[in-house]
């Protein structure tokens, strides 16, 4: 396979992903725009965090990838190949062997240590889109700190539903500054994100912007303080493992719709059963 | 006892390989070669090359072929093609004034020095099938008119339109940067706003053709009309020429076909500056037509601003065409929605079902 | 302190090409005053208008802003960043059309609220309250908080718009034909509205318009535009009950008397 450069791009485009990384972990929160590349894979299906990780993986690296929690998801699937192709580096499913994890729409349960690099794909990494479809504009709004249109959204939600409407990718201020979104994850995993030991990489492929969150870094959920931050429960735990702490997902198991709760996480849910056993 | 469904890596394995039987169709049938796409279904080639930003012809016939004749597929697998490519350095502008001309027409002016030469076009066909092309059989001899002027060697002096209008000081001047900074590249950085004009021509340049030709449709039925006109389009050779380091002189590495589109619209002019005509440009590797004029007219709708003109209309948002002109990124974004979004509908099913245990428990007005 | 006029204006023009939009503009405001610019539309007025509030560049003159900590800034030199910020915090435009200077999509609730939660009012309990304070102070309906502008009257979108402005005090209130495009009863009842804001507030303020009764109202001191150039001004009541140029004449003694 040396018809490729190890990990696909060559040097000089991985000298700029890395430069863009390291102003991002300067700027918690703020997006540097970068030139991101065509890759074997289409935009929208994980480009960013595909260059994010090409840019910071070495050869010692142990490489985890999920997709919704899970490592046998197809896309994750496709993304691991491509890296093991394309460097050779050793693969895992277990969170904490891991040194560098790419992931789609979730947080691992297992907690994250220091030294580990999350990276996660971004869709749209532009919290004011909702409200303002120019980027000129965006652009300003974030330098000058207008964001009270965020919590406007907010209020609305409140107004119209009694509470955040907002299920997943749940926008967050980082280090007191900047508002970020932290991709698709559900709300559940955002108080992963403050103050976590881990690095957290985000990438936009087809939007070509790299934001970071470095570690020990607050990240706080927008609230009110009368309608304060809270995350999903469940009324049952995992009809595998039993847990009650982790994020399920409903599965139907039957023709008659009969459903069962299970982890999404599907190696911390494993884990869970073999040390029951 | 529910067990997670396990073999996604198998499952795609074998995806693969059913897409490698399809892609191959039936064995009976004699498989399609490089040289077939390259030479017979050209103006594909053509497209894949201009959109996918990479003037190799073998390549874009191979993604072709991979591809199943799915054009978008091609114009992909091109350009991640193009990624992997070290970057030996930037050639010279082309000279398509001096371009060994095979079709050149101009619908300003009656007549032009040099003439109008309608070389291979479908304009003046009529759209009926040929049922004779469905068989397989020798090509036919081109047909030459008695006494027809043959045209061999290159072509007696063929002066740019827009240079006559030029010389009477009746078009807008385009003047080329004196400065020596770089231009900007759009393959090494990420878009940004407000673009410059060199920006915007790049970006149309790989943009999709349908999107652009919806768009100059759009400016000719109302949504910002500047009344354009064909200056000229020609059709033909042009030398590539670069300035290696070591020799410090341009030499030619090789010639290439390009379409070149220049149009002209119309401008009232104000108090500062006399009533003139201004330009639109585009240009396209290969027998580009239609792709050269798109891109021309939206060029020119997109220069509002530096004309002085009140964008209005979707081709005059610069934001709005140039963010949505790529093909592979919008296909990507598109089809995403195939990849599995269970954890993020999860968690609305969660929601709403709250909402609505929230509302039926609430006391009824 | 020295007391200094809260805006300065010298020399303020604006041309298009051969056109003038306004010529050589000059003048003070001082805290708690109200300005009017009158004259009939292509007087240049809302150039005039729109050049102080940021949203045109003219082409020379100075616009001096006396900030809330003393310093006085030029606002045609601060970048563009200061500008906005003191847009967000020290003044405030009503726009003839209110549905330019409201969220349409956004309840009245959250129209209201926004200003305060973009100078970090982060308590939605309080912020409710306070919009709902506000719509009883421009006399719209409380349980109207969270219906959307869309639902609204004419009448009412504008003083929804006039209290978004005013919630957060800003210390210079532009003006453009704050009446315009509403029916007589719907005016006077409007007009009743801003001058008791005025005063109950102590706002400065610039209004324009062409109609003289929403001058003599509103305004302590008028500016008489005509061709873009100020051609008289001074006290309301002296320049609408003895006009000297001729131009103030007729444009006095054209306006129909009940």
């Amino acid at each position: 396979m040396s018809a490729y450069n190890f990990a696909y791009l060559d040097e000089q485009t991985k000298r700029m992903i890395r430069r863009s990384i390291l102003k991002a972990v300067a700027i918690p929160g703020y997006q540097v725009p970068f030139g991101s590349r065509e890759m074997p894979l289409s935009y929208g299906w994980g480009t960013g965090g595909v260059q994010v990780t090409a840019g910071v993986i070495g050869p010692d690296d142990v490489l985890k990838v999920i997709d919704q929690g899970a490592d046998d998801t197809t896309n994750a699937v496709s993304i691991r190949r491509f890296f093991a192709r394309m460097t050779g580096v050793k693969t895992t499913t277990r969170t904490e062997d891991a040194t560098l994890i790419q992931t789609r729409h979730r947080i691992p349960e297992t907690p994250l240590r220091a030294g580990q690099i999350v990276v996660f794909q971004v869709p749209i990494p532009e919290p004011l889109r909702w409200l303002e479809p120019r980027e000129a504009e965006t652009r300003k709004m974030h330098a000058l700190e207008e964001y009270g249109v965020m919590h406007v959204r907010l209020y609305e939600d409140i107004t119209q539903h009694g509470r955040v409407a907002t299920a997943y990718d749940y926008p967050v201020r980082v280090n007191g500054r900047y508002i970020m979104r932290p991709s698709p994850i559900p709300k559940f995993d955002n108080p992963k994100l403050d103050r976590s030991p881990a690095l957290l990489l985000f990438g936009a492929g087809r939007e070509k912007r790299i934001y970071a969150v470095p570690p020990w870094t607050p990240v706080k959920s927008l609230d009110f303080e009368d309608h304060p931050f809270t995350i999903e429960k469940w009324d049952q735990p995992c009809g595998v493992c039993g847990s009650r702490d982790s994020f399920l997902d409903e599965v139907i198991v039957d023709d008659k719709g009969g459903r069962l709760l299970v982890c999404s996480d599907t190696d911390y849910c494993e884990r869970r059963r073999e040390d029951q056993r | 006892m529910y067990v997670a469904v396990k073999g996604g890596e198998q499952a795609i394995g074998n995806a693969h390989s059913l897409l490698a039987e399809a892609r191959r169709g039936d064995p009976e049938t004699p498989e399609i070669s490089l040289a077939q796409i390259d030479g017979q279904l050209a103006l594909a080639v053509d497209r894949v090359m201009c959109e996918g930003s990479l003037h190799d012809r073998e390549l874009a016939s191979l993604a072709i072929k991979q591809a199943r004749g799915d054009l978008f597929e091609a114009i992909f697998l091109l350009r991640a093609y193009r990624t992997t490519l070290p970057r030996f350095g930037t050639t010279e502008p082309l000279d398509t004034a001096s371009m060994t001309i095979r079709r050149r027409i101009s619908a300003t002016f009656k007549d032009v020095p040099g003439g109008q030469i309608l070389g291979p076009t479908f304009d003046y066909t009529h759209r009926l099938l040929d049922f004779d092309l469905a068989e397989s059989g020798g090509a036919p001899a081109a047909p030459v008119a008695e006494g027809a002027p043959q045209m061999d060697g290159p072509v007696a002096s063929m002066p740019r339109v827009v240079d006559l209008l030029d010389r009477e000081g009746l078009i807008q001047v385009e003047e080329p940067d004196p400065g020596t900074a770089p231009v900007d590249d759009l393959t090494r950085e990420p878009l940004r706003f407000p673009a410059s004009r060199a920006l915007r021509l790049q970006n149309l340049a790989r943009g999709d053709e349908g999107f652009l030709l919806s768009l100059g449709y759009s400016t000719q039925r109302g949504y910002g009309r500047n009344h354009p006109f064909a200056g000229e389009i020609r059709l033909g050779e042009v030398d590539v020429e670069m300035v290696p380091a070591e020799l410090g002189f341009p030499i030619a590495i090789g010639a290439i076909t390009v379409t070149e589109c220049e149009m002209v619209n119309q401008f009232r002019g104000s108090a500062t500056v006399p009533a003139q005509f201004t330009r639109g440009y585009g240009l396209a590797f290969g027998e580009a037509e239609r792709k050269a004029m798109v891109m021309a007219l939206v060029d020119r709708a997109l220069r509002c601003r530096e004309l002085g003109e009140e964008p209005g209309s979707p081709a005059q948002d610069e934001e709005f065409v140039l963010y949505h002109s790529d093909n592979v990124e919008a296909s990507g974004f598109v089809q995403h929605l195939k990849l599995p979004h269970y954890v993020d509908f999860q968690s609305e099913l969660v929601l709403v079902r709250t909402l609505r245990a929230q509302a039926d428990a609430a006391p009824h007005e | 302190m020295i007391p200094r006029p809260l805006l300065s204006v010298r020399g303020l023009t604006k041309r298009y090409g051969q056109r003038v939009g306004c010529l050589d503009i000059g003048f003070d405001l001082w805290p708690g005053e109200v300005l009017g610019v009158v004259g009939e539309s292509g007087s240049g007025k809302t150039t005039l208008l729109h050049c102080l509030s940021g949203r045109l560049e003219p082409n020379s003159g100075s616009v001096s802003f006396s900030q809330r900590d003393g310093s006085v800034v030029d606002l045609l030199q601060v970048p563009e960043a200061a500008r906005r910020r003191l847009a967000r915090t020290d003044w405030a435009l009503v726009h003839q059309n209110p549905r330019d200077g409201l969220r349409m999509g956004v309840s009245a609730g959250g129209n209201v609220g926004e200003r305060l939660m973009g100078v970090g009012a982060r308590h939605y309990g309080q912020i409710r309250g306070q919009a709902l304070d506000w719509l009883e102070q421009v006399e719209i309906p409380q349980d109207r908080v969270d219906d959307l502008p869309v639902e609204f009257s004419g009448g009412m979108q504008q003083r929804l718009q006039i209290a978004r402005c005013l919630v957060t005090r800003p210390r210079l209130v532009f003006m453009d034909e704050p009446t315009g495009g509403l029916d007589a009863s719907v005016q006077a009842r409007l007009l009743d509205l801003l001058r008791s804001l005025v005063a109950d507030l102590h706002l400065s303020a610039i209004v324009v318009t062409h109609d003289l009764a929403v001058a003599r109202l509103l305004a302590h001191r008028l500016l008489v535009m005509k061709d873009g150039e100020v051609v008289e001004s001074g006290l309301t009541d002296q320049v609408l009950d003895d006009p000297q140029h001729p131009y103030s004449q007729l444009l006095v003694s054209s306006v129909l008397q009940p």
